[in-house]
């Protein structure tokens, strides 16, 4: 059972680490907002939005610590989610 | 002939153990296979939100300058107050986890029950959040709202329909999370078989991840 669990410990400050990072990166956005970045302030929102989902899927959520099966089912999601998008806007410019 | 009653020993143990081995229900168990289930559906949420997601970009392109008008209305404190929560109560979800790893039965309890109390205050906030909107004629199909401009009543279907179904999600995940606290006080949740929170964890983690998303998308527009 234990052997079956792939029991990988990681530290409670690890967590508390990337806790840090992840409430960090939420202020940065917010006093962002208050910047007039132009066009790019939604590039940069969502940049820093990838940045807190890497730290959350790879810590939080194990992926990094896990079986490799599971880093290429995430891919392929991802990847069929990110097609889609991308087909959708390229309809919707060139429309 | 004492070699051939020796490997007889030998296969009788074997029996033995194998017999002993399927007695036991908890060597069924496949933690590894019932992770891939979770993450499977998982996958299914992020196509679901997905669309919804799809349909925002769809409608932002088409009214980038109502979306600006109408984001800038929200609550911005709020916003940021229920973000850090819901990290929050996501640290303590991964605290719990860890705990019980390492057999630390009341600790992990203490943690779980942290992460459900972060989830209400969650919904408090968000109760708060949408009454306010409400008592300034803010809701589907108000007559208030329904004077805007097209992209704004358009921003105000998609922030409830999107913030609307993540917070059904966060009342199924402290649902969850409720049941998750009975199996562990009655030591169904134990360190040598925790896969049941873990899951419950790996749910709770999407909902704070499809929050990252949502808070600059409805939030931050400017």
């Amino acid at each position: 059972m234990e052997k079956e669990h792939n029991t990988h410990l990681i530290p409670y400050g690890t967590y508390v680490l990337v806790w840090i990072s992840l409430v960090s990166l939420t202020v940065l956005t917010v006093t962002m907002a208050g910047v007039d970045f132009g066009r790019i302030a939604l590039f940069l929102a969502l940049l820093i939005a990838a940045v807190k989902s890497t730290l959350v899927i790879n810590y939080f959520m194990h992926i990094k610590f896990d079986d490799a099966i599971f880093r290429v089912f995430l891919f392929v999601a991802l990847a069929t989610l990110a097609s889609i998008f991308i087909l959708t806007s390229t309809d919707i410019f060139f429309r | 002939m004492e070699s051939l009653d020796a490997t007889n020993i030998t296969i009788e143990q074997e029996v033995k153990k194998e017999a002993k081995h399927i007695s036991d229900p908890h060597q069924h168990k496949d933690a590894i296979g019932a992770k891939i289930g979770m993450w499977l559906f998982l996958f299914t949420e992020l196509l679901l939100f997905g669309g919804l997601f799809l349909l925002y970009m769809a409608y932002r392109l088409q009214y980038t300058k109502d979306f600006i008008i109408a984001g800038q209305e929200l609550n911005l404190i709020l916003g940021t107050v229920n973000t850090i929560i819901l990290l929050t109560s996501s640290l303590t979800m991964a605290l719990s986890i860890a705990a019980i790893q390492r057999g630390k039965k009341s600790l992990s309890i203490f943690y779980l029950i942290s992460t459900i109390g972060f989830a209400l205050a969650f919904l408090v906030i968000k109760y708060f959040e949408w009454t306010a909107k409400f008592h300034h004629g803010i809701y589907p199909n108000a007559p208030e709202l329904l004077s805007k401009p097209n992209g704004e009543i358009i921003f105000y279907a998609m922030y409830y329909s999107m913030t609307g179904l993540h917070a059904l999600h966060v009342v199924i995940g402290a649902i969850i999370l409720l049941f998750m606290l009975v199996f562990l006080i009655r030591n169904k949740i134990t360190k040598g078989d925790y896969i049941k929170l873990e899951n419950s964890g790996l749910y709770w983690h999407l909902v704070d991840l499809i929050w990252i998303f949502l808070f600059p998308l409805f939030y931050l527009i400017h």
